[in-house]
């Protein structure tokens, strides 16, 4: 899939994602050995678009699978389309029992969700499984079968098992802690916010028009803000948001009016924006 | 490949030895990303073995230094060092001034290496006996250069605008990471004379979470306050969960049969028996003393992240005499720094000395607050039940048990002191349930086994 860690940033920087050296090297050996790749980091840092990233850059299909909580075998794995079924047994009603239900559990009445589709197909995917923190610990228990042997048991079919295995790409913001089963047949990525100077290089791709000595201003800022101990944290995310505003506002530079202003769409609570309205010595807002 | 296989066991039994958790099968893969992504470039070097061999973010502070010791960024002197050091010291300091200025990374790890080599060593002439990045530093005195540097940065970028009011801290965050790699780079020397294995397992600081209460420094209890945040999130999700489980009952045999009656007699809809909604109470008594106020800290903080899951929470502080101080824990005033400080300033915890006195105390809850704790009370007495030699009041503990629902005693101690000199540990653990809870990995898998839902 990739050469070297190199040619995974020079990639994944044509699609627009502007990957940090420990990025691109665990993307890199994610791909070599085979592997799942565990991510996790704050909201907004662009777990989930390393995973979208990658599928752009190597041709291959992306299959996402949500997770939420509830989320459980037959929306994650496979389903039985139950009213096929039915057609399909009131349909040969003079045939025997048995040639009925040996029928009816074959190919043509399963529905594959997420996780079978991606072990089951024979073109390149990327298997996104999306905050998997969200869903109850029954999945990752789940999980582990299909991440360790890249296979997966239908109890009336026998065990499939994947010809080519996906790339794995789970997602988790560490909302709920990860059994050590599953990060351990993981590799490990925690993306935290960028440097300063990838980040600037991010808004300049994400924000073209805006000036450069304001970019670095505005990245400046952000990295101050995060530096507060708030309770949240701006993600790369607003810092390209606030970069836009500040575009569509016409604003040439920073000063205390523009910022005050704006504190909002960076902060999402009236105490940190209290906070550092207060250490960026704003007046009173 | 035999040096570098024992390079990475080497560094495995390092990170083991620190709580890492680490299967054979994680070093393999660290062993076959090592052979992938080669040795020239050791930043590559560092993702790829953190990748394979971490489980988790906050591991990451082990790793690190662990790491420059087994894969240094060089070996013995820097090249190019000087020896005559009068001169020198300035020309370093000017040099680090301007690194500083241009916040050039791999500069600024060299002239650590440098500082080091001119400035760490003690003992004999050549060759010293060993490395100090304390006195490298207090040589160096790169705190001393804010001014200079603030100056330098401002003459080029010419200084106005919004964003230069936020250079002290981000020059003071650079000194910083100078600070640091000074202390990574007199490790490394000390390692080479004394071996790597043994100054791996000595000189590299515990991961938060482990860190000890009562011997915390001033930067590692602010970390600890960051990793009780999350801890608090996942323990209330955890409860949470419980909660919803439990709601859910049990069938009600009565109540199956008799809605049965309209479908004849076949049970068609079971009838659950529901739970009245029931949230507990939680009572905490803190012993906030000098010697304990770390640990008391973090449970307070734990507690108020975690407020919104009881119908009530009452906490109460106590150094000899004892005071609510529910109302200074409210949410929004969620300033960890000044916690400590408020509730010492503003809650009456003093009587005409300065030292804990538990008999008092708890006989003063007893006394004026017995309202607060009743059978749907879970209460939480945090301390290390040293009395300075006063009496122990056992008979208003033995109270406090028949009243509560459950009472746990929480000991940052460990369990060997209890009982040695002053401690009363073992009389009040005669009475109600005491664990030992000594670091925040503790105090998390204490809080999730033992609070209500």
């Amino acid at each position: 899939m990739f050469s070297s860690v190199d040619d995974v940033s020079a990639r994944l920087a044509v699609t627009g994602y502007l990957a940090s050296p420990a990025v691109a090297t665990t993307a890199f050996l994610a791909a070599r050995l085979g592997k799942p790749l565990l991510v996790e980091g704050p909201a907004g840092v662009g777990k989930t678009e390393l995973a979208k990233a990658v599928a752009e850059v190597a041709g291959a299909r992306l299959v996402r699978l949500q997770c939420y909580e509830g989320v459980d075998e037959s929306r994650a794995l496979y389903e039985w389309n139950h009213a096929k079924q039915l057609l399909r047994i009131s349909a040969g009603r003079d045939e025997s029992w048995d040639e009925t239900r040996t029928d009816i559990f074959g190919e043509e009445f399963l529905l594959p969700r997420p996780l079978l589709t991606a072990i089951r197909g024979d073109e390149p995917t990327v298997l996104l499984i999306d905050e998997i923190d969200k869903a109850d610990v029954e999945m990752e228990g789940l999980l582990l079968e299909v991440l360790s042997d890249f296979q997966v048991t239908v109890p009336e079919l026998g065990t499939i098992t994947a010809t080519r295995r996906p790339f794995v790409v789970l997602t988790s913001n560490a909302g709920r802690e990860l059994s050590e089963a599953l990060r351990r047949r993981c590799l490990f990525l925690h993306i935290d916010f960028p440097e300063e100077e990838l980040e600037r290089r991010i808004v300049r791709l994400k924000v073209p028009d805006l000036d450069e000595a304001l970019a670095a201003s505005v990245v400046r800022v952000v990295g101050a803000l995060r530096a507060m101990d708030l309770r949240k944290a701006p993600s790369v995310a607003e810092t390209v948001d606030w970069a836009r505003t500040l575009l569509v506002l016409g604003a040439g530079a920073l000063d205390e009016t523009v910022v005050r202003d704006t504190l909002g769409v960076l902060l999402k609570h009236q105490e940190d924006v209290r906070k550092a309205a207060a250490k960026l010595d704003l007046a009173a807002l | 490949m035999t040096g570098v296989d024992g390079r990475i066991t080497g560094l495995v039994g390092a990170l083991r030895a620190h709580g890492v958790r680490i299967g054979t099968g994680e070093t393999v893969d660290a062993a076959l990303a090592a052979r992938e992504l080669g040795f020239a470039d050791r930043e590559l070097l560092r993702e790829g073995l953190a990748a394979t061999l971490l489980h988790g973010a906050a591991q990451r502070a082990v790793f690190d230094p662990v790491f420059d010791l087994y894969f240094p960024r060089g070996v013995g002197a820097p090249v190019g060092a000087a020896d005559d050091q009068g001169a020198d010291r300035e020309n370093l300091r000017d040099r680090l001034a301007a690194a500083l200025a241009a916040d050039d990374r791999s500069l600024l790890a060299a002239l650590a290496a440098e500082a080091v080599d001119g400035f760490g060593g003690y003992g004999g002439s050549s060759g010293s006996d060993g490395w100090s990045a304390y006195q490298a530093l207090d040589r160096i005195r790169p705190q001393t250069l804010l001014a200079r540097v603030r100056a330098d940065v401002r003459a080029r970028d010419g200084g106005a605008g919004f964003a230069d009011r936020l250079l002290d801290d981000e020059i003071r965050r650079r000194i910083e990471e100078f600070r640091r790699l000074v202390g990574a780079d007199a490790r490394r020397r000390i390692a080479e004379r004394r071996g790597r294995d043994e100054i791996a397992r000595r000189a590299v600081a515990p991961t938060a979470d482990r860190v000890d209460f009562l011997y915390a420094g001033r930067d590692q209890l602010a970390e600890l306050r960051r990793t009780v945040q999350p801890l608090a999130r996942k323990l209330a999700t955890r409860l949470a969960a419980r909660r919803r489980r439990a709601a859910r009952g049990t069938v009600d045999l009565r109540r199956t049969v008799r809605s049965s009656l309209s479908t004849g007699g076949v049970p068609m809809r079971p009838v659950l028996r529901r739970r009245r909604p029931v949230r507990p109470e939680l009572v905490l008594l803190c012993d906030v003393s000098g010697s304990v106020s770390g640990f008391s800290d973090f449970t307070m903080l734990l507690v108020q992240a975690l407020h919104d899951q009881f119908s009530k929470v009452r906490v109460f502080a106590f150094v000899n005499r004892l005071d609510e101080v529910t109302g200074l824990l409210g949410r929004g005033q969620a300033d960890p720094d000044g916690l400590g400080a408020r509730i010492r300033a503003e809650a009456t915890l003093t009587g005409w000395h300065g030292s804990s006195d538990y008999g008092v105390a708890l006989g003063e809850f007893a006394e004026r607050w017995d309202a607060a704790v009743g059978p749907r009370t879970t209460v939480f007495v945090l301390g290390d039940a040293r009395t300075n030699m006063s009496d122990p009041n056992l008979p208003a503990v033995r109270e406090l048990a028949r009243r509560a629902r459950r009472v746990y005693w929480l000991n940052p101690e460990p369990r060997a002191q209890w009982g040695t000199g002053d401690s009363a540990a073992p009389d009040y653990a005669g009475l109600v349930e005491m664990h030992e809870c000594r670091t925040a990995r503790q105090l998390g898998a204490l809080v999730a086994r033992l609070l209500p839902v």
